[in-house]
């Protein structure tokens, strides 16, 4: 009986998908193209909580649809003057192009349906060696202890398009100061705000913590409380400035710090790197996830608001 | 009919009401119209996480259904602000 | 639930799923309204009833389902939630809606 409600399920997301795909891609205007873009995100989320995955599916509902969400429309805000026409009529090459992607997913599809099943089952592997990991959930585990190396490379490569926003905005003002509050000077909004932010930070510690036994993680806590904070730019609480503060600096780098300080500590006695002490495994990773919720959280609220620093703003 | 399966239509259903809901990004002539299907969204995807979470007995999706519905407050703000006109002086 | 069900087992399920279904019919009367209804403002009418007791009664009909559990307490959670973050979203976009109208009469 549950094979035909899935397969319903499953298909409408499908349709979904590829008709808002469409739909983004074939909009003439770009403020519709941002919001088909943003239920794309959303859709996409979905499809990672069907295939059982709520880590993935949490990060894809906060960046894919949220913030990704905000930075095109901040995009769109500084680029849509009066004279920006709509697209151009269009010609025989998007149809010859559409035929040609279609040949290759075609392709794909039916190479991807004739492939034999895996030899390796990592799942397996992983879950045997997960009592020495130190933490009991297995997204954690890779992504922490197995793959420590890879979420290394990612702590510095989260930094990078951090600083070509800083070059960026060197040349052109933080958008974000260019726009009145008008309409979000609400007693609402203040009632939202002192509701929020609270309750972000207490999610944010929640999720940290949790991580190491269900879905959660440093990534998941950092995009809350970057979205706490950008609500308290929203409502001019914080101000962004042109230069970064030292103590925000230490932030976006504490993360990475912490994590090659450890990678590189654990060395100490003779062990490669990144390999952690069993004993002190979960201690470890702890530590490290929470100094890279305090850069994720600081990086994703400055990439959002396109600011270089942050003060006090004036309303509290 | 088993639970998970009552789950799983319900969700397919409001999964299908939500891409009705996007007839009106094609059309609402005001932009304010549109971002009121992108908060449409926001609310319809939280209620299929949550029958998700109960269909296929993931309790993390509930979770996610939770912070989801959080951040969709802050995004809220967000695209009103966005969506209004700056200042009339250029950068 | 169980004191309610004494004499029919399936009660519980039976005003669960009442409940979920009601909460679906008023999601799908929320995206009519919003396509049919001629105003932004109506439309944003239309929109609050599927937020609040579309939502609502799904969350309520699952947590009737769960019993008396941190499940249901954590349903009414994201359903209080939802109401706070969909009252102000769409008090902004009234708002906005009415700026952008006194804009326009300023320019006339």
């Amino acid at each position: 009986m549950i094979d035909w409600s899935s397969w319903l399920f499953d298909g409408l997301l499908a349709v979904g998908l590829l008709l808002l795909a469409w739909l983004t891609v074939i909009s003439a205007d770009l403020f519709r193209a941002i919001l088909f873009f943003i239920a794309f995100g959303l859709f996409m989320a979905l499809c990672w909580a069907r295939l059982a995955a709520p880590d993935v599916a949490l990060a894809e509902a906060a960046i894919g649809a949220g913030i990704s969400g905000a930075l095109l429309l901040d995009a769109y805000r500084v680029l849509s003057a009066p004279t920006l026409a709509a697209a151009p009529a269009l010609s025989r090459l998007p149809g010859l192009l559409a035929l040609l992607l279609g040949g290759v997913t075609g392709a794909l599809s039916w190479v991807f349906w004739r492939l034999p099943p895996p030899v390796l089952a990592l799942d397996e592997l992983v879950q045997a060696r997960l009592a020495d990991s130190g933490v009991s959930n297995p997204v954690t585990a890779v992504l922490l202890n197995f793959r420590g190396y890879d979420t290394l490379l990612e702590a510095a490569v989260l930094l990078l398009p951090l600083v070509g926003v800083w070059i960026i905005n060197r040349q052109t003002p933080a958008p974000l100061e260019s726009i009145p509050v008008g309409v979000t000077d609400s007693p609402l909004v203040d009632t939202l705000v002192h509701l929020v932010t609270p309750l972000a930070v207490l999610s944010g510690a929640y999720l940290l913590w949790a991580g190491a036994h269900q879905p959660g993680g440093a990534f998941q806590a950092g995009s809350v409380l970057a979205g706490a904070g950008a609500l308290l730019l929203l409502s001019d609480r914080l101000r962004p400035t042109a230069t970064p503060q030292a103590l925000l600096i230490l932030g976006l780098i504490l993360g990475l710090v912490i994590f090659c300080g450890l990678a590189l500590g654990v060395m100490a006695d003779g062990s490669p790197l990144l390999r952690y002490p069993p004993a002190h495994a979960g201690l470890l990773i702890l530590v490290i996830e929470t100094a890279l919720t305090i850069s994720i959280a600081l990086t994703l609220l400055l990439l959002v608001s396109g600011a270089a620093g942050l003060r006090w703003g004036r309303r509290w | 009919m088993s639970h998970s399966a009552f789950y799983l239509l319900v969700a397919g259903f409001l999964l299908f009401s939500l891409l009705l809901g996007l007839a009106r990004i094609y059309l609402g002539p005001e932009p304010a119209s549109r971002l009121l299907v992108a908060q449409l969204f926001g609310t319809t995807t939280a209620a299929v996480l949550v029958l998700l979470a109960e269909a296929m007995s993931l309790p993390g999706l509930r979770d996610v259904a939770l912070l989801f519905t959080l951040l969709a407050a802050v995004l809220g703000v967000a695209f009103v602000r966005l969506s209004s006109p700056g200042r009339e002086t250029p950068p | 639930m169980t004191w309610l069900e004494f004499g029919f087992p399936w009660l519980t399920t039976a005003i669960a799923w009442t409940l979920i279904i009601l909460g679906a019919l008023f999601f799908m009367a929320g995206s009519v309204g919003l396509l049919r209804f001629p105003d932004v403002l109506t439309r944003l009418h239309a929109l609050t009833k599927a937020d609040n007791l579309g939502l609502g009664l799904i969350c309520l009909g699952l947590a009737w389902q769960a019993g008396f559990t941190p499940v249901a307490f954590k349903l009414l959670l994201i359903w209080l939630l939802a109401l706070l973050s969909s009252s102000v979203s769409c008090h902004l976009v009234a708002r906005y809606v009415l700026h952008a109208a006194a804009r326009e009469q300023r320019r006339d």
